[in-house]
C-alpha cells in the first residue's frame, strides 16, 4: 500500500519530447512506472520512446485512461501546463519545474481548489512508490535505487533532504512508503498537511518523516494537525538554523523574517505536538528506527 | 530583484498613486535645475540605495536653502552607506532623489506582498506609519489590518472601505485610498510584484494621501516577461560575489565563519551549514552547485569559496542522484588541480557509483580527506579547521 500513487497508476508525461521529459520518462519506465503516452503540442500522432505522444492532455486522458501527469516544461509555460492537465481530469499532477512565477502560481492555486486533483510541486522532486519493476511507481527526478519498499511515509520541502531520509531508511531496513517532495516554492501544491493527512489513513505507513526548512508558517501549521490527528510516530528535521536573517537560501520560501519561520519557533511548536526533532539531518532513520522499534 | 525608490514611485505615478514631487539627479550640476523645477525653499534629499533605514544613517535629510541642499548633496552623491539594513556592508549611493516637503498629519504603513498562507496577494495595513511592520506587529498586533484578494474576483470595493474606515479616513483621503490599493494592486499584478511596500504613506494636513517612500520588489522569476523592469536592475547594489555565482547558476551566500561548503540542494545546502554549527564550527558560506555538478561549476564553486581569505577548510557534500558519483569525483579532482587548493578538503558522496568515486579520491594523490556519512564529515571538516587556524 501506498498513498497517491502505485503499480497499477496510469502516467502521461507532458513535454516528453524534450530532454529533461524524455531522460526522466525513460527512467521511470525503467524502474517500473507504468507510462502510458506523452503531450507535446504539435507533436501528437508521433512516438517517442515507444509512447504515444497526444497534442492535447485530453486526448492522452481519453486514449489512454491516464489519472496522473509529470511536468517537465520550461517555466514559461508550466502553469498552462498544470491548469491544463486539471481540465483534463488528472488527478496527480506533478510539476518538476523551478523558476515559475508567483503570479502564475496564483492562478494555479484558483483553479486547483475548484477541483478534486492533487498537485505535487513545482520546484520538487516528485514522488514514488518504491517497489520492483512490477511494483514500484516513480513520478519525479530522484535516483529511484535509492529506495526501499517499506514502512515509513516521507514529505519534504526539499530535493536532496529528502533522498538523505531516503537513505538512511533504506540502511536500517525500514524502507519506505511513498516519498514526497512537495518542493520549496512560497506557493505550492500540496502541503504537508495534505501529506499527513493521506499518510495517517494509509494502513501501510507506519511512522512519518517530515523535513521541513526555515521561512513561511508550514511546520507550525503542520505542528498543530499533528497534535489534532495523526496518531502514527512522526520524526522531523528543519533545516536552516544557521541560516542569517533575511537572505534567501536557494529557495525562494527560506526567507526569516522579523522572528516568524525561524528553525527554533518551528522544533518547538513540533515538539510540543510530540514530534521527535531532531538537531542532526543524519539523525532522521535512527530516530524513526526507535520511534518504532518503542512501540 | 531590488527596484529604487525613484523607480518604484515612477512606476506609482504609471498607476495613479500620489508621490512628491521630486526629481532624481546623478550629477551636482543637475542640482540647482532639479531645486527650481520642484519650486519651494525647502527640500528632503534621499540617497538612493537599496535598502530601508536610510534616515537614521543620514541618508534622507531636510534641506531649506539651495546652499544647504548643495553641501548635503555633495556628501551623500559618489559616497555610500550602511544602514540597519545593510548586514554590514555599505552601498554605493550614485543617485538622489530631491522631493517637495509636506505638511504631515499622520504616517500610515502600508504594503502589498503574496502571501504564502493565504496563497493570495495580500494587503498588510497599520495605522502606526514609519514604524518598523515587524515591531508593530511584535508589540501590538490588533493595530495590523491584512485584506486578501480572491484573483478571481479582485480587489472589492467593501475591502478598501474597510481600511479607509480603520484608518479613520474621511472626505477626498476616504475615496483616495480606494484608488491608491487598486493601482497597487494592478501594478502588483502587471509588474510581477513579490512585494511591494509604502512606509509610510502620509496623510497631509490639505487631507490627501501621498506615498512618501516607496520600496518594490520584482519576482525574479517573472524577469523573462519583464523587459522593463531587468533595465532597472542596479548591480552596484548586488553583493558582487553572489552577482557572479549567479552567472555561475551557483546559488551563493556569503557567510562569517570560517568553512566553506559546496552542496547540491538547497535543503542540503543549509543541513550541511546546521551540521557544521552542531560540530562548533562556522559554516563561511551557503553554496548550492545544483543537480549537474560538472567539473567547471564545481570549479567556480572552488574559487568563489576560496575568494574568502577567511576559509580553513572546505566541506564538499553531494549527494549523487541521477549523476554519477565517480563523475563527481572526477570533477572535484580536477577542480582541486586547476585552482590549486591548498587547503584541506573534506568530500562526503552519496548515491550511484559511490565506491568509484571514492577510489578516484583516494588514488588521486591530492589531500582530499574522504568520509563516511553526513555526521562524520561535519566532525572531520571542523576538526581540520582548528588544526588550519591554529
Amino acid at each position: 500500500m501506498s498513498i497517491l500513487i502505485d503499480q497499477n497508476t496510469k502516467v502521461i508525461c507532458q513535454g516528453l519530447t524534450g530532454k529533461q521529459g524524455s531522460f526522466h520518462s525513460e527512467q521511470a519506465m525503467a524502474y517500473g512506472t507504468q507510462m502510458v503516452g506523452g503531450v507535446t503540442p504539435g507533436k501528437g500522432g508521433t512516438e517517442h520512446l515507444g509512447l504515444p505522444v497526444f497534442n492535447t492532455v485530453k486526448q492522452a486522458v481519453k486514449a489512454t485512461g491516464a489519472t496522473a501527469s509529470m511536468i517537465y516544461v520550461p517555466p514559461a509555460f508550466a502553469a498552462d501546463s498544470i491548469i491544463e492537465a486539471i481540465d483534463a481530469g488528472i488527478k496527480v499532477i506533478t510539476c518538476i519545474t523551478e523558476g515559475i512565477p508567483v503570479a502564475d502560481m496564483l492562478k494555479v492555486k484558483a483553479v486547483l481548489s475548484h477541483s478534486d486533483a492533487y498537485l505535487i510541486g513545482p520546484n520538487c522532486p516528485g514522488l514514488i512508490t518504491p517497489g520492483d519493476k512490477r511494483t514500484g511507481c516513480k513520478i519525479g527526478i530522484m535516483p529511484g535505487h535509492i529506495h526501499l519498499a517499506g514502512r515509513v511515509g516521507i514529505v519534504s520541502r526539499s530535493g536532496t533532504l529528502t533522498y538523505e531520509a531516503v537513505h538512511q531508511t533504506t540502511q536500517n531496513g525500514l524502507g519506505q512508503s511513498t516519498c514526497i517532495g512537495i518542493g520549496g516554492d512560497p506557493i505550492q501544491g500540496m502541503d504537508f498537511i495534505d501529506c499527513l493527512r493521506l499518510f495517517e489513513k494509509d494502513p501501510l505507513t507506519e511512522g512519518i518523516i517530515l523535513v521541513g526548512e526555515i521561512g513561511g508558517q508550514a511546520e507550525e501549521d503542520a505542528a498543530e494537525f499533528i497534535q489534532q490527528q495523526v496518531t502514527k510516530p512522526v520524526v522531523a528535521y528543519i533545516a536552516g538554523v544557521t541560516a542569517p536573517a533575511g537572505k534567501r537560501m536557494g529557495h525562494a520560501g527560506a526567507i526569516v523574517s522579523g522572528g516568524k519561520g525561524t528553525a527554533e519557533a518551528k522544533f518547538a511548536a513540533l515538539e510540543a505536538a510530540g514530534v521527535t526533532v531532531v538537531a542532526s539531518p543524519a539523525d532522521m532513520g535512527s530516530a524513526m528506527f526507535e520511534r518504532l522499534n518503542a512501540q | 530583484m531590488n527596484l529604487h525608490e525613484y523607480q518604484a514611485k515612477a512606476l506609482f505615478q504609471h498607476y495613479q498613486i500620489p508621490v512628491p514631487k521630486g526629481q532624481v539627479i546623478d550629477s551636482l550640476n543637475d542640482l540647482d535645475e532639479a531645486l527650481k523645477a520642484i519650486g519651494s525653499d525647502a527640500w528632503v534629499v534621499k540617497a538612493q540605495i537599496h535598502a530601508g533605514a536610510r534616515g537614521k544613517a543620514g541618508g534622507v535629510q531636510l534641506v531649506s536653502s539651495v546652499e544647504q541642499a548643495h553641501e548635503v548633496a555633495k556628501t551623500l552623491l559618489g559616497s555610500s552607506l550602511e544602514t540597519l539594513q545593510t548586514a554590514g556592508k555599505a552601498l554605493p549611493i550614485n543617485c538622489l532623489l530631491i522631493e517637495e516637503t509636506l505638511a504631515i498629519y499622520q504616517e500610515f504603513y502600508l504594503s502589498l506582498l503574496v502571501d504564502r498562507a493565504t496563497k493570495k496577494y495580500t494587503f498588510i495595513i497599520s495605522a502606526a506609519g514609519g514604524m518598523d511592520i515587524e515591531l508593530v506587529a511584535e508589540a501590538s498586533p490588533e493595530k495590523i489590518l491584512t485584506v486578501s484578494i480572491d484573483p478571481v474576483v479582485g480587489l472589492m470595493a467593501y475591502q478598501c472601505r474597510e481600511v479607509a474606515f480603520a484608518l479613520g479616513l474621511t472626505g477626498e483621503a476616504f475615496k483616495q485610498l480606494a484608488t491608491i490599493m487598486q493601482g497597487l494592486y494592478r501594478l502588483a499584478l502587471a509588474k510581477d510584484v513579490a512585494l511591494l511596500e509604502i512606509n509610510p504613506l502620509v496623510l497631509t494636513e490639505q487631507n490627501e494621501l501621498i506615498a512618501l517612500d516607496a520600496k518594490i520588489n520584482i519576482d525574479s522569476n517573472a524577469l523573462y516577461r519583464q523587459p522593463d523592469l531587468v533595465a532597472m536592475r542596479d548591480i552596484s547594489q548586488e553583493d558582487e560575489r553572489e552577482a557572479k555565482a549567479a552567472d555561475h547558476q551557483l546559488n551563493y551566500i556569503a557567510l562569517d565563519g570560517n568553512i566553506g561548503c559546496m552542496v547540491n540542494g538547497a535543503g542540503l545546502a543549509m543541513a550541511t551549514m546546521d551540521l557544521i554549527k552542531l560540530n562548533g564550527g562556522e559554516p563561511a558560506n551557503f553554496l548550492d552547485v545544483g543537480g549537474g555538478a560538472t567539473p567547471e561549476r564545481v570549479a567556480e564553486a572552488f574559487k568563489l569559496i576560496l575568494s574568502s581569505k577567511e576559509v580553513k577548510s572546505i566541506l564538499v557534500n553531494i549527494f549523487g542522484g541521477i549523476v554519477r558519483c565517480d563523475l563527481i569525483a572526477e570533477g572535484i579532482i580536477q577542480a582541486v588541480q586547476d585552482v590549486g587548493l591548498t587547503i584541506p578538503v573534506v568530500v562526503r558522496l552519496e548515491g550511484t557509483n559511490v565506491e568509484l568515486g571514492r577510489q578516484a579520491l583516494a588514488n588521486s594523490g591530492l589531500s582530499i580527506i574522504t568520509a563516511d556519512g553526513l555526521a562524520q564529515a561535519a566532525e572531520k571538516v571542523v576538526a581540520v579547521a582548528r588544526e588550519n587556524q591554529a
